[in-house]
Formats: C-alpha cells, sequence, structure tokens
C-alpha cells in the first residue's frame, strides 16, 4: 500500500432493482428513488440512486480491495451526475496518501464514480489496515 | 422566485437566522442496530465482507445514516425550526431536494444489539445558487450518532433544496425524449438492416475474389464484381480509433439513453472486426474517456426504442 497506487476498478450496472433495493435497505421512501412519474414531476427523466447507497457502494469498493481487517474511519462523498437505471458505474480509486502506523498503516483514497454522463461521485475514504491483511483480490460483481 | 435583490436579501438574512439552530433533538433509532438490516443492506450492495456476519459481526460503517432514517413513520425528533426552514424554502418555490453530499467519521464501530441516538444542527443555509437542476440554497447539518451514549459517528449532510429548472408541464408523460435519427434504408444496404433486426452483423463478401466490405456497397471495390453475398461477424472487435462528441450536445446521443435530458459528451469509435472490416458505431458502457485505441470490444445489440435497434461496442475493460 503506497501513495499513488491505483485500485483495480469496479464497474456496477445500474439496475432498477439496485436502485430501489438499496433505497429500501437505507429505509429511504423518497418517491424520487422508486417512483418514475413523480420523479420526472420533479424534472428528473428517471428514478435515480440515493445517496446512502452511493455511499455503501463506495465503502464496499474500498473494503472489497483492502479485505475484511480493513476499518473505515471517514467517507466523505459528493455527487455529480445521477445514478439513472440502465447506466453503468465504474469506480476507480487511487492511493493519495498513507500514513504508516506500528500494526498498519492508514490510507486517504481519492474515489471517482463514473457513469454514462459524467461523474457520479467523488469523495475521499480514509482507512485502516492492519499490517499483513495485504489486499483481497476483488470479489465479483454485485449480481 | 424573488426577483428583487432586496427581497431577495432579506430572503437570505431569514435563511441565515437558522444556522446553529437544532434541525433533530434526541432522536432515536426506530430499530436497534440489528443483522437483518445488515443483511438486507449487505444484499443490495452486493457486499460480501465477512466483518458484516457472525457472532463478531459490525454494521457496515457507511450504514450509518440508514440507523436514524424514519421511514415511513413520522420523525417526532425533527426540530420545529427544521420544518419551518423547509417549509420557507418550499412556499418560496425551492420545493424539490436532492442530497448533494456526506461526510462521515466512524469513532466506533457499530454491532447488533447497539441503541441508537442521535441528535442534529443546522449548520449552514447557503445562498442562491445557480445549478444544473435548477436554482436554490444549500442546507448543511451535522448529526452525531451514539450508541449506549457513546459517540459512534458524526455525520454531515448536505441537500440543495430548488426550484427545478426542467419542470414538466404536463405531468402525466413525462419529458419527451428525443429520438435518435433513423438510418436510412436503400436496395443496397437492406439487407445489412434486415440482419441487424435479427440480431445478426453482416459483412458483405464478394463472389468473385472474396474480399469482405464494409459499409454495404453495390459491387467491389476491388474487382468490381456485382456478386455478392454475406458473413455473419463474430461480434469480436477492438477500437481502431475514436473521437469524442463534446459539443454541441445531442440528447439522443448521451451515453445512457435513460437519462436523456443530460447531454453529456460520448465517444464514438471506429471498431475494427475480428474479421478485417472497420464500423462507425457507439462504445458502451465504458465512460467516453476511458475509451481507448486497441481497447477490446465485442457487439451488441440494443433498443434504443421501439423501431430502433442498433449494433453498438461494449468496452472489455480487463
Amino acid at each position: 500500500m503506497n501513495a499513488g497506487d491505483r485500485l483495480p476498478s469496479l464497474e456496477i450496472p445500474i439496475t432498477r432493482t439496485l436502485i430501489v433495493a438499496g433505497a429500501i435497505a437505507s429505509r429511504d421512501y423518497q418517491d424520487v428513488h422508486h417512483d418514475p412519474d413523480l420523479a420526472r414531476q420533479k424534472g428528473s427523466p428517471d428514478i435515480f440512486m440515493n445517496i446512502l447507497t452511493t455511499n455503501g457502494l463506495v465503502g464496499r469498493y474500498i473494503t472489497d480491495h483492502f479485505g475484511p481487517g480493513a476499518v473505515l474511519r471517514r467517507v466523505a462523498i459528493r455527487l455529480g451526475a445521477p445514478n439513472h437505471p440502465g447506466d453503468t458505474m465504474v469506480l476507480t480509486g487511487t492511493v493519495e496518501e498513507v500514513v504508516e502506523e506500528a500494526d498498519g498503516g492508514t490510507a486517504t483514497v481519492r474515489v471517482v464514480g463514473t457513469n454514462g454522463i459524467g461523474k457520479h461521485v467523488t469523495g475521499t475514504v480514509t482507512v485502516t489496515v492492519p499490517a499483513g491483511a495485504g489486499t483481497a483480490p476483488a470479489p465479483g460483481g454485485p449480481s | 422566485m424573488n426577483g428583487e435583490p432586496e427581497v431577495h436579501e432579506e430572503f437570505e438574512a431569514r435563511l441565515k437566522a437558522f444556522e446553529g439552530r437544532p434541525a433533530a433533538a434526541t432522536g432515536v433509532g426506530r430499530d436497534p442496530v440489528n443483522e437483518p438490516m445488515i443483511r438486507h443492506w449487505c444484499e443490495a450492495m452486493g457486499d460480501t465482507n465477512p466483518a458484516y456476519t457472525g457472532p463478531d459481526a459490525i454494521a457496515p460503517p457507511t450504514m450509518l445514516q440508514a440507523w436514524t432514517m424514519a421511514g415511513l413513520t413520522r420523525r417526532p425528533e425533527r426540530t420545529a425550526a427544521y420544518d419551518e426552514l423547509l417549509r420557507l424554502l418550499d412556499e418560496s418555490g425551492y420545493d424539490a431536494v436532492v442530497a448533494t453530499d456526506c461526510e462521515q467519521e466512524y469513532p466506533r464501530p457499530l454491532r447488533p444489539g447497539d441503541e441508537i441516538t442521535f441528535d442534529s444542527v443546522i449548520e449552514s443555509v447557503s445562498g442562491l445558487k445557480t445549478t444544473k437542476l435548477g436554482a436554490g440554497h444549500f442546507v448543511t447539518t451535522r448529526t452525531d450518532i451514539r450508541a449506549g451514549g457513546e459517540l459512534a459517528g458524526t455525520h454531515r449532510f448536505r441537500i440543495l433544496k430548488y426550484s427545478p429548472a426542467h419542470r414538466p408541464k404536463d405531468p402525466t408523460p413525462g419529458p419527451a425524449k428525443e429520438p435518435r435519427p433513423r438510418p436510412v434504408i436503400n436496395r443496397d444496404n437492406a439487407g445489412f438492416w434486415e440482419g441487424v433486426a435479427r440480431h445478426e452483423l453482416l459483412i458483405q463478401r464478394c463472389t468473385g475474389c472474396g474480399d469482405l466490405r464494409f459499409p454495404w456497397l453495390p459491387g467491389c471495390n476491388s474487382c468490381g464484381c456485382p456478386e455478392w453475398d454475406t458473413v455473419e461477424a463474430s461480434g469480436e472487435g477492438t477500437v481502431y480509433s475514436y473521437v469524442v462528441m463534446h459539443h454541441p450536445p445531442f440528447p439522443a446521443f448521451t451515453a445512457s439513453d435513460h437519462a436523456a435530458d443530460a447531454a453529456g459528451p460520448y465517444a464514438v469509435g471506429l471498431i475494427e472486426l475480428a474479421e478485417g472490416v472497420r464500423i462507425v458505431s457507439n462504445v458502451v458502457g465504458v465512460p467516453y474517456d476511458k475509451v481507448r485505441i486497441g481497447m477490446p470490444v465485442r457487439l451488441e445489440f440494443r433498443r434504443y426504442d421501439d423501431a430502433l435497434v442498433l449494433p453498438v461496442f461494449q468496452g472489455v475493460t480487463r
């Protein structure tokens, strides 16, 4: 784990099912995350992913890579282009800084999630990785 | 919206007065941290991290806010001040809402059985900002989340309360999507489009000299022979060259066809098929700025509307 390391990208198909399942799992019943007609009334072409799901996917991207021993300390994200059904989001990450500690290291990782219309999410994640935990190969996709 | 500058200044002063006031007081999580909700979250996210299962399970840290959500019930913890702020924005036309930022810190993990309490403060209310969605005000709250009285997480959350720039006049049918231009089908290329309808990408082959050709032509460029038959492309190919279209925006060609309102840049590829001929088409499934010469691609037939199916090429990134 070194500054400048690039994480393998993770491609996430944005299905209607993922958007609705994420909204329900996060107890978010805002209509724009499940009702296309009401979403259109608010000027959106279709339903879109809620921020809690994006947050969960960013967390998963980091722990998939750094392994189950990795401890998330901080996740800060900003949303841009919405994730609508039928799109694909590709998450990429770059290690910006590593602070070595006696029993491991704490990394700041810059994360970007790009979809067909632009940058859906940009953010930074601070994660502590215990010594010897290494990096796990990323498991397969969600479906 | 308020057109007069002085009127807006006065309005913004009213908004600013909410800064520092509580947004939620003595909130209590609807459920203690529990395994079923953790499992449902992990299922939705496709998260198979073993740290979230078994006897020593912790909750996914990014699930922090979910424990404070009211679901379909009232929010008794929400303060009159926060209700009043939202009502003021609603009544001034900023009645749509979208979350824009989430910053969380996790001082200690949450585990099944933890009872959640939280309180929240209105940190800031921005001046009027113009965004792609419409003009509006950003409202930032900061929430402290405790488990058994101990600080387990902090959560800074920013929403945009806005007046939609693209509010449909008739809400029922939704904005009409700009359709893709139709292909021009004539005697010389009809066979190609019949193949596309069957999800076959057909390459012409000269029966005189055996040369493959694409796009379809009435005769062979090599020997002039007018007789031909076809070969079905295997679907494998590589990006021979490409351009990225930035301006002017064409909503019909936006990479995500489901977000027709947002016409972003898109990549047009010249794809060299495994058979050796080249075809111009869209590269899909790869952000426009990640398309590269030599990138392997695979044929896919995509339906764009009731009457239009096109051969496009899915980028193979790994």
